[in-house]
C-alpha cells in the first residue's frame, strides 16, 4: 500500500524523529474520565484503512502499560484508547513507530449521532408499520368485507399509533416550531395531511366505513423519513470526514511562572503578561512579543506569505503562526479571546450576514405550496358542502385532497439529488457540509481565489535540483533532514544517494540554518550570508527572493538552492474550466504583488490584488457581491476566513487551518484544483434536476388533485399515485450518476503521510 | 376466519421480533462501524492476545 517513493519515506521517516509529538498534559487536556479511574482518549488516525491496520494498531497499543483497551473505528477512522494512572501512555509515539500519524480529536460525548439514531429508529419503526398495514389493507382492497374488513381497519389503526407518534413526531415538532415562528415549511402539510388522515380514518373505522386512509398516512411518513435520514447520513459523513482532518491547534501552552515552574495551562487561561515556551514544531497559541529565542516562523495561515519570516526578540508573533526551527520564550500580549484566532472568528460571523438568510429550494417552494394545498382542500370541502350538503362526504373529500397532495414527491425531490451529488462528489474526494452549500455554488458567477495554499501548495519545491552536483544534494539532503524549515523539507526529498560522508554534530541555527560536520570539513546549509562566511559577496548566483538559500563546505559556496512555491496539480486546467462555465477568475492575496504576479500569470488569471489585510479581502468579496455578483471563495489561511464566511459559497482544502475548514461549504481531500470545477459542476446539475424533481412534483399534482376534488379518490388511488410519483422522481434522481464524468483518479495521494510498515504486519 | 385470529398475532409479532431485534442492534453500537465490521472478519482470532 506503499504509495511515495522509498526516497520520499526516508526523509518522513527522519523528519518524523525531529518533530514534535503532542505533550503527555495536553493528551491529559483533551481525555475524559469514564469512570473507575479510567480515562478515555481518541485520537484521530487518518491513514487506517485495512483489517492489517486495525489490528497493528490495536496490538501494539494494548502492550502499552496502562492501558486498558483500544478500539479500531474504521469508519470514522479514530482509536479510542481507555487507561488508567497518572502518567499517559505514549500512545502518539507507539503509533508514529507503526507508520500512522495520530491527531488528538475533542469527541463531543454522546452527541454526535442522536439525531441519526432516532431517526434510524423512526425509520424502521415506520418501515414496520407501513409493511404490515399496506399487508392489511391490500386485504381489504382485494375484497374483504365486513366484520373482516372493520377487523383490518381496527388492526391497522393501533399499529398506525406508534409509528404515528414516535416517528411523526419529527414531523410534528419541526412543522409546531415554524409555525410558532410564523414561517412555513415543508413538515406543516405533512403533520397536517397525516393527523387528520389518521383521524378521518379513525371515524370511518368506528362507524364500519369502507375507505381507510392509515397505509397511506403510514407510508407518507415512511418515505419521508428516508429522504430525511439520507439527508442526515450524508450532512453526517462530511462533518466526520472534515473533523477527522482536525490537525492538533495549540489547545494550551507551557506557562513558565517567576519562580522558574513550569505549568501548562489551557489557551483560555492564559493571561496578558504570561511567559511562554514555545518550542520549534508548535504553533503560537496567543499574541505575544519574544523576549528570548530566534526561530523561523511560517505565516502561511495566518498572513499567506509564503517565505517563512525570520523571528528574533523584540519581535511580535501573531496566534496560529508555527514555529518551525528554534525554541521561543513569548511573553503573551493578548488573552486568547483577544488574539488574532479570535478576532477572525469575529470577523467571520460578522460577514456571514449574507448566507444566513438564503432559503432553500425546498423551502422556498413549501411556502408556496402550503397554503396553496390547504386552500385548495378548504375550497372542495366548501363546494361539496354547497352542492350535497353532507358534510361526512365533504370532510372525507377535502381530506382526500390534502392526503393525494401531500408532498411526498416533493420531500424527496430535494434530498434524493442531494444525496447522490453528494456521494459524486464524495468518491472524488470533496466533502459537502449541507444541501445548501450545493444549491449556492450552483448560482455562482465569480470565482475569488487565495494564493498561498490554496493556488500553490504552499510548500516551496526545489526547481535547480537537476542543475546541483548529486554528490552535494545528497549532503544538503541528509541535513535537511533534521530540520522543519519548509525549505528543508523540500531539499531532503533528494535524500538516497550513497556514499556521501557521513555527518556528526549536525545541529540548527535558528532563523540561520543547519551546521553539520564531517571527518574534514564543517558544513552549512543556510543563509547565503551566514553559510558561505568566506565568500567574497553576497550577491552571486540566483538574483531574487529565494536565491538565498545555499549549502558551503568549509565556508565556500558550493551548491545554490532555488525554490518556488509549487502550483497545485490541475490549478491552470481548472481556471481554465471555469472561464468556460462562465466564471469570472479572481486572484486575492496577503503575498508581495511580485510573487502575485508570477503566479497570475502562470495560471492566466487576469485580475489579482495582492498584499491584502484579512478584512480587506472580506470587503472585496463584498463590494463584488453589492455588485450583483454571487461570488465563489475558495481559501484555505486563517485569514482567509473572513472571506470564506462572507461569500455566497466556499471551498477550502484540506490543508485549511481548522476554523477556515468549518467555515467552508466543500472541502476537497486530494491536491488536485479540479475539485473546484468539479464540485460546481456537479452543483449546477444537481439543481438542474432538483428544478425537473419540483416541476414533476407539480404535474402530478396537476393531474391527481381534480380527481381529488371531484371525488374519484379511494386509498388505492391514493397509494398508487403517491408511490408511483416518488418512484418517478427517485428514478429522475438516479440520472445525476449518468452524466457526471469521474474524475481520473491521482496517483499521488492527498496526504503525504507515510504508509510505512502497516502491510508488513503479518494478519 | 377464525384462522386470522391466530394468524394476524403470529405475523404482528413476528414482525415486531424483527424490529425489536434491529433496535437492539442499534443500541448496542452495531452500526457505529460499519467498515470495520467488514475488515475484522479477516483478523485471525488466535494471533490476537486474550483479554
Amino acid at each position: 500500500m506503499s504509495c511515495c517513493a522509498p526516497g520520499a519515506e526516508q526523509a518522513m521517516d527522519l523528519t518524523g524523529t525531529t518533530s514534535v509529538l503532542p505533550s503527555g498534559q495536553e493528551i491529559r487536556l483533551a481525555s475524559r474520565l469514564v469512570g473507575d479511574g479510567l480515562r478515555q482518549t481518541d485520537l484521530s488516525v487518518p491513514t487506517v484503512h485495512c483489517a492489517a491496520c486495525i489490528q497493528a494498531i490495536e496490538t501494539a497499543l494494548a502492550k502499552l502499560d496502562n492501558v486498558e483497551d483500544a478500539r479500531v473505528n474504521l469508519s470514522t477512522k479514530r482509536v479510542a484508547i481507555r487507561w488508567r494512572g497518572d502518567e499517559v501512555p505514549p500512545f502518539v509515539a507507539a503509533l508514529r513507530r507503526l507508520g500512522y500519524e495520530a491527531h488528538l480529536f475533542a469527541a463531543e460525548i454522546d452527541e454526535k449521532d442522536k439525531t441519526l439514531a432516532e431517526l434510524i429508529r423512526a425509520v424502521a419503526v415506520a418501515g414496520f408499520a407501513a409493511g404490515n398495514i399496506m399487508l392489511l389493507s391490500v386485504s381489504v382492497w382485494s375484497g374483504a368485507e365486513g366484520a373482516t374488513r372493520d377487523l383490518f381497519h381496527w388492526v391497522s389503526a393501533l399499529i398506525a399509533i406508534p409509528a404515528l407518534t414516535f416517528a411523526g413526531g419529527i414531523f410534528f415538532r419541526s412543522a409546531w416550531n415554524a409555525l410558532r415562528h410564523g414561517r412555513m415549511n415543508m413538515d406543516v402539510p405533512i403533520a397536517v395531511g397525516v393527523s387528520l388522515a389518521y383521524a378521518m380514518s379513525l371515524y370511518e373505522t368506528i362507524n364500519h366505513g369502507d375507505h381507510a386512509y392509515f397505509d397511506a398516512s403510514v407510508s407518507l411518513l415512511f418515505f419521508l423519513l428516508i429522504g430525511r435520514t439520507l439527508d442526515h447520513v450524508m450532512r453526517e459523513r462530511a462533518r466526520t470526514a472534515v473533523k477527522g482532518l482536525s490537525q492538533l491547534a495549540a489547545r494550551g501552552a507551557m506557562v513558565l511562572r517567576g519562580d522558574g515552574a513550569r505549568d501548562y495551562l489551557p489557551v483560555g487561561e492564559i493571561e496578558p503578561g504570561m511567559h511562554l515556551l514555545v518550542a520549534a514544531g508548535e504553533r503560537v497559541p496567543v499574541d505575544g512579543r519574544i523576549i528570548r529565542g530566534a526561530s523561523d516562523l511560517d505565516c502561511s495561515l495566518v498572513s499567506g506569505e509564503s517565505t517563512p519570516k525570520t523571528v528574533t526578540s523584540g519581535q511580535q508573533v501573531q496566534a496560529g503562526t508555527l514555529n518551525l526551527t528554534g525554541p521561543l520564550t513569548i511573553e503573551a500580549t493578548a488573552a486568547a479571546k483577544d488574539s488574532f484566532l479570535a478576532e477572525m472568528v469575529r470577523l467571520m460571523e460578522a460577514a456571514e450576514g449574507g448566507r444566513a438568510h438564503y432559503r432553500r429550494i425546498a423551502d422556498r417552494v413549501s411556502a408556496l405550496y402550503a397554503p396553496v394545498v390547504h386552500l385548495t382542500a378548504f375550497v372542495t370541502f366548501l363546494g361539496w358542502m354547497a352542492v350535497t350538503g353532507d358534510w361526512h362526504r365533504a370532510v372525507t373529500i377535502a381530506i382526500a385532497v390534502l392526503i393525494i397532495t401531500c408532498p411526498c414527491a416533493l420531500g424527496l425531490a430535494v434530498p434524493i439529488v442531494q444525496v447522490g451529488a453528494a456521494r459524486r462528489l464524495f468518491e472524488n474526494g470533496i466533502m459537502v457540509k449541507d444541501g445548501s452549500a450545493m444549491e449556492r455554488l450552483a448560482a455562482i458567477d465569480t470565482a475569488v481565489f487565495d494564493k498561498t495554499g490554496t493556488l500553490t501548495l504552499g510548500q516551496p519545491r526545489l526547481v535547480n535540483a537537476s542543475t546541483i552536483d548529486p554528490a552535494m544534494l545528497a549532503i544538503a539532503a541528509d541535513m535537511a533532514a533534521h530540520s522543519r524549515h519548509p525549505f528543508s523539507k523540500a531539499i531532503a526529498v533528494f535524500a538516497g544517494f550513497a556514499g556521501q560522508p557521513k555527518l556528526e554534530a549536525v545541529s540548527e541555527h535558528p532563523g540561520l540554518g543547519i551546521e553539520a560536520t564531517t571527518a574534514d570539513s564543517t558544513w552549512r546549509l543556510g543563509r547565503r550570508g551566514w553559510a558561505g562566511w568566506k565568500a567574497r559577496t553576497g550577491g552571486e548566483g540566483k538574483y531574487g527572493g529565494y536565491g538565498g538559500t545555499v549549502l558551503s563546505k568549509n565556508g565556500r559556496i558550493v551548491a545554490s538552492f532555488t525554490f518556488e512555491d509549487a502550483t497545485r496539480a490541475d490549478a491552470k486546467a481548472a481556471v481554465g474550466q471555469l472561464k468556460d462555465a462562465g466564471v469570472s477568475v479572481e486572484m486575492l492575496s496577503g503575498d508581495t504583488p511580485d510573487a502575485c504576479g508570477d503566479v497570475a500569470r502562470i495560471l492566466g488569471i487576469d485580475r489579482f490584488v495582492s498584499a491584502l489585510l484579512p478584512s480587506e479581502k472580506a470587503e472585496r468579496i463584498e463590494v463584488l457581491t453589492k455588485a450583483g455578483h454571487k461570488v465563489l471563495m475558495v481559501g484555505d489561511g486563517l485569514n482567509d476566513t473572513p472571506a470564506l464566511g462572507a461569500a455566497h459559497g466556499s471551498i477550502a482544502p484540506a490543508t485549511a487551518a481548522d476554523i477556515g475548514r468549518n467555515a467552508a461549504d466543500f472541502v476537497f481531500l486530494r491536491e488536485s484544483l479540479s475539485a473546484v470545477p468539479l464540485a460546481l459542476d456537479v452543483s449546477r446539475k444537481a439543481g438542474r434536476l432538483i428544478r425537473q424533481n419540483i416541476a414533476i412534483a407539480i404535474i402530478y399534482n396537476a393531474v391527481a388533485v381534480p380527481i381529488a376534488i371531484l371525488g374519484h379518490v379511494t386509498p388505492l388511488i391514493a397509494a398508487i399515485a403517491m408511490s408511483a410519483s416518488s418512484l418517478l422522481v427517485i428514478g429522475n434522481a438516479s440520472r445525476l450518476q449518468s452524466f457526471v464524468p469521474d474524475e481520473p483518479r491521482r496517483t499521488a495521494p492527498p496526504d503525504r503521510r507515510p504508509h510505512t510498515g502497516t502491510l508488513a504486519q503479518p494478519s | 376466519m377464525t384462522i386470522l385470529v391466530y394468524l394476524i398475532p403470529v405475523a404482528l409479532l413476528a414482525g415486531g421480533l424483527g424490529l425489536s431485534g434491529f433496535l437492539w442492534a442499534l443500541r448496542s453500537g452495531q452500526y457505529e462501524d460499519l467498515d470495520g465490521a467488514a475488515e475484522r472478519i479477516l483478523i485471525d482470532r488466535n494471533e490476537r492476545p486474550e483479554r
